[in-house]
């Protein structure tokens, strides 16, 4: 039997970790678009970003003071857990606190504040099962610049791939300087409205230079990632030349009169940590340096 | 493309110097203002209420930071600019009723405030967004906290800084817009984006 206390640390530390430092392929990500950029402005903005990442891992304070909004995704083996949800929210509470993280989460209505990042639904639980014999758990903070700029268009059939194709190009658009580019597109095709937008979402939490195992969907991402950063939004929407630093494309099987598009925007701050949790009591930390406790 | 080191309160023929693409430091004083504290203010304002803070040539931040309790003062741990558009609907009204001559934030306003910039002298500063260690770095102290009641985003906090930037001028007192004339570009861009993506 895993022990709650084991998750709840476990929740803690990884929140750490993703509020302090970035996964790798996102930091390489970034020096490569300030190695790209020519003109001053972009390339200044860049280089405030990367001084800033500097600066956080240093100092072990949080890179962004919008230290976000919590998802977890848990996959879930073949083994025991204790009181798996309540760790997670008392481990989103005492990050809170002891990182210290900015207390987000308000009643969308009454905008009441707990003080905690922990409500209904709040840090909001992805459980799947799998065969494996350990307990998987992701961080991914999520800042609300990005996440206000994401859109779902419930597109026919007739609009086809150009029909995806131009919503993402215009969701692009709309955003502009919004987001905190450059960023990251998590696309959802297919499935019904929440699949889209729960695998555009999903999709984010693949690393950067990965592909998707479709040849078709690979050559979608990396086309949407040329032809986009040709629009010249450039970092922080002040014009260059990189606005996105990844398509990740996700899709499901939809309906045969439907053609669901979900885009997630993710900004530079590209937020999250995972960790595997043993039987034993064992915590593996896996997306960012080894690290065994 | 020049380089300028300003002092709070900011001078009004130096406000009106600036153009867009000119690299600011600040030093002084700067006023955290995000929606809840607009609101606020402005209502306060309507109702004909004196505000405790004067904020007449002074420059708002749009930021809602992270700060520590230390020693029964507070330290700033993470203070990067929050997306400003969420101000467009308050701003025009905001820099006419207060008098703010400066306006920090990320991702450019609208026109209507670009128009009201333009009308009353006053910038808007593009800071890093999601560069809130680097941000903090340039806070020196904080001075006070108003609307504390509206938690610790929300609330005006009151920051002494040193050398604060590099500040972009997004929008000059001359009515030009970074982020207008970059929209110009991406409208003029997306029709070869278009071809590229067989559109």
């Amino acid at each position: 039997m895993i022990s709650k206390l084991v998750v709840k640390s476990t929740v803690k530390e990884l929140l750490r970790i993703a509020s302090v430092e970035l996964p790798n392929d996102v930091k390489m990500a970034l020096r490569a678009a300030y190695e790209r950029e020519v003109d001053a402005v972009p390339k200044m903005q860049l280089k405030a970003i990367l001084d800033n990442i500097d600066l956080a891992e240093k100092t072990g304070i949080p890179m962004c003071q919008d230290t976000g909004i919590h998802v977890v995704y848990v996959k879930w083996g073949d083994v025991d857990v204790e009181d798996l949800e309540e760790a997670v929210r008392e481990g989103v509470a005492e990050a809170t606190s002891s990182i210290p993280l900015r207390p987000n989460a308000v009643h969308p209505l009454t905008r009441k504040n707990p003080g905690t990042n922990v409500g209904l639904h709040m840090p909001y639980i992805h459980i799947d099962k799998t065969k494996e014999k350990f307990l998987e758990i992701t961080v991914m903070p999520k800042g609300f610049g990005a996440e206000n700029m994401s859109a779902l268009a419930m597109l026919t059939p007739a609009h086809g791939l150009k029909g995806v194709k131009e919503f993402i190009l215009q969701t692009v658009v709309k955003a502009g300087g919004n987001p905190c580019p450059p960023g990251i597109l998590g696309i959802g095709i297919g499935g019904t409205a929440d699949v889209a937008m729960k695998l555009a979402k999903e999709a984010l939490l693949r690393p950067l230079g990965s592909r998707n195992p479709d040849p078709e969907v690979a050559k979608l991402e990396e086309e949407l990632l040329e032809a986009l950063n040709g629009l010249g939004i450039g970092p922080m929407g002040l014009g260059g030349k990189t606005t996105l630093l990844g398509v990740n494309i996700e899709v499901a099987y939809t309906h045969t009169a439907g053609l669901p598009v979900a885009v997630n925007y993710q900004c530079w701050a590209a937020r999250r940590a995972s960790a595997r949790i043993y039987p034993d009591g064992r915590v593996e930390y896996t997306s960012h340096r080894k690290k065994e406790v | 493309m020049a380089e300028y080191r300003l002092t709070t309160p900011l001078d009004d023929d130096v406000v009106r110097s600036l153009s867009i693409g000119d690299i600011v430091y600040l030093t002084g004083i700067i006023y955290t203002a995000r929606d809840e504290a607009h609101i606020h203010i402005l209502e306060d304002l309507r109702r004909g209420r004196e505000l405790k803070i004067s904020l007449r040539g002074a420059v708002i931040y749009h930021c809602g930071p992270i700060l520590k309790r230390v020693n029964g003062g507070w330290r700033v741990l993470a203070a990067g600019p929050t997306t400003s558009s969420r101000m467009n609907p308050l701003e025009p009204e905001f820099i006419e009723k207060t008098g703010v001559k400066g306006v920090i934030g990320k991702g450019g306003m609208s026109k209507p405030v670009v128009e009201a910039l333009a009308k009353h002298g006053a910038v808007y500063l593009s800071f890093t967004g999601g560069a809130a260690v680097l941000a903090a770095n340039g806070i020196k102290a904080v001075k006070g906290v108003y609307y504390e009641e509206l938690g610790m985003a929300e609330a005006v906090w009151v920051f002494e800084v040193k050398d604060f930037g590099p500040l972009i001028v997004g929008i000059d007192a001359k009515g030009n817009s970074i982020f207008e004339k970059v929209g110009l570009e991406v409208q003029q861009n997306i029709q070869r984006v278009r071809e590229k993506l067989s559109i």
